[in-house]
């Protein structure tokens, strides 16, 4: 330390600097332990997970500390995808099976909504209806000899449009929804963006088995899978809303929930309706009106 | 690892804070460093002691032919090697991918509601699908560098490319029931072949837990590539 004129020192700490001078026994601090002390006091990723389910109370805080990544950063997105294979198993069995668990968001996805199951089960559920459409409508004329066999390859197109602007826009109506009633009546449980989104998109994996068995050119065997399908992901759904809203006037409540349902009826009825559509037009009766005005959105 | 000491009292603190919001910057710890820092791609030809500057144009080309073709050598037999990982190019995915494409053309040419894929659908579906794979695995955690793992999904198509030259040469024989079966048969196995390819390579630089979830969508990506090359049906 002979050179105290160091042109790489801070010129505005005069004090400090004549302070150094005077003591040249001070601590001599490496930069490699203030690092490691930094390191304890800002908890890992694993500690802060376990937190999590550990303390309530904890965990609000945490989380909020946790968002700090802007939303352009890789690190932000990186967030939504921190499940592991298990983690994924029990949500796609706990959205199909409404009695299991009365409130999806609360008890499987809370504060750790994730982006892989919504984004792979649509992905899945895309080729799924486009291939079992087209093999469906393979089997059914099967045999009749003007029948020349197409790949219909647009339909991956118009199923993806579907599938993710319901899987996407329904949630954010809603979440938007929530939002403007939890400004006028207070309600107990409020859910994110993202937690809606999680909770919609692993709703439609029950589909997907659907969709397979509707490979099966028997218009029983759909219709009773279609209200299965709907029964199950829709009161896994009803289930999951219903508490954040119970505590807004009535009418709200009900138009909120029977809005839900709707929506939900309209997507499997027009998965049926325009990807299963059989030939012989006195199947197309059955289900009347939902046919046609599904049936003719594509087109717009 | 740099080592900065400090001379520092108790009224010095201010100063080691400016460092410290130093280290931050030029010290990341907490980003893993990826990819092959020894070996980039170029180096194999400057280890030798000369340039490539003066050496013929066909020199070259076949070098980089040469290097195309060990790594297809490598997925048709894929042993866990990390060689097609270490000098990933993306020469080889292209040739496959427009090869692949091209093959799928000349359904009915004329006719408006054909139904296959056209030639720029099969090309977005590739690229946007091992585009999307990458960015999967790596926001679940994975090791692997973004081009390598580009890389490894585009020649893993090989399988499919050649399934796809297969049912080729059947339809030219008919499409009957038969020719149905063999194509079948062809496209399943190079589905499978592909898929084990592809994960003997990625699923390594995966944490254990997590490993499947990086591997379905490899799965369902070949998956519908093997369902366009098998729905493919020429112009009569």
């Amino acid at each position: 330390m002979a050179n105290t004129k160091d042109p790489f020192e801070f010129q505005e700490f005069e004090e400090a600097e004549s302070l150094l001078e005077e003591t040249r026994d001070a601590t001599t601090i490496n930069i490699d332990d203030v690092n490691e002390f930094r390191k304890q006091r800002r908890p890992g990723r694993d500690e802060v997970e376990e937190d999590l389910l550990a303390n309530d109370d904890k965990a609000e805080l945490l989380s909020g500390q946790k968002k700090n990544a802007p939303f352009w950063s890789f690190d932000y997105y990186q967030k939504f995808f921190d499940v592991d294979t298990y983690q994924v198993r029990s949500r796609i069995i706990g959205s199909v099976l409404p009695w299991r668990g009365k409130n999806f968001i609360e008890l499987y996805v809370r504060r750790n909504p994730d982006l892989y199951g919504p984004f792979w089960i649509c992905a899945t559920l895309v080729f799924a209806i486009a291939i079992c459409g087209n093999l469906s409508k393979f089997l059914v004329n099967l045999g009749s000899p003007n029948y020349k066999y197409t790949a219909e390859f647009g339909k991956v197109t118009i199923a993806a449009t579907a599938i993710y602007s319901y899987a996407w826009l329904v949630p954010l109506a809603l979440w938007g929804f929530l939002l403007w009633r939890n400004s006028k009546v207070m309600n107990l449980v409020t859910y994110s963006f993202m937690e809606i989104v999680c909770a919609y998109g692993y709703s439609l994996s029950i589909y997907i088995p659907a969709v397979v068995l509707w490979i099966i050119p028997s218009e029983g065997l759909r219709w009773f899978s279609v209200v299965l399908a709907l029964c199950l992901s829709g009161s896994v759904l009803l289930l999951t809303f219903w508490p954040a809203i119970k505590d807004d006037h009535i009418r709200v409540s009900i138009a909120f929930m029977s809005a839900i349902v709707v929506l939900n009826v309209l997507l499997a009825v027009g998965f049926k309706a325009y990807f299963f559509s059989s030939e012989s037009p006195h199947q197309q009766t059955n289900s009347s009106s939902v046919v046609t005005l599904v049936q003719s959105k594509p087109h717009t | 690892v740099v080592l900065l000491h400090l001379k520092v009292t108790a009224s010095g603190l201010p100063k080691l804070r400016a460092f410290l919001g130093l280290s931050d910057v030029s010290i990341s710890e907490d980003i893993p460093v990826e990819g092959d820092i020894s070996m980039p791609p170029t180096s194999s030809s400057q280890d030798d002691g000369f340039s490539t500057l003066d050496e013929p144009v066909k020199d070259t080309v076949l070098r980089d032919l040469k290097a195309v073709g060990n790594k297809f050598v490598h997925v048709l037999y894929p042993k866990k090697s990390k060689a097609l990982l270490r000098d990933w190019d993306l020469w080889g995915p292209l040739l496959l991918c427009v090869t692949l494409a091209l093959l799928l053309q000349g359904g009915s040419v004329d006719s408006k509601d054909d139904g296959g894929p056209q030639f720029a659908e099969v090309f977005v579906i590739i690229w946007f699908g091992s585009l999307i794979i990458t960015l999967n695995s790596k926001l679940l955690g994975g090791t692997i560098s973004f081009f390598q793992s580009l890389c490894v999904l585009g020649y893993c198509i090989m399988p499919l490319t050649v399934a796809m030259v297969v049912c080729r040469i059947v339809l030219l024989g008919g499409s009957g029931t038969v020719s149905f079966v063999v194509r079948l048969v062809v496209v399943c196995a190079s589905f499978g072949w592909s898929t084990f390819a592809s994960t003997a390579f990625l699923a390594d630089s995966q944490p254990q837990n997590r490993k499947a979830l990086v591997v379905y969508p490899v799965f369902l990506f070949y998956f519908v590539i093997g369902w366009m090359i098998l729905t493919f049906a020429p112009a009569q």
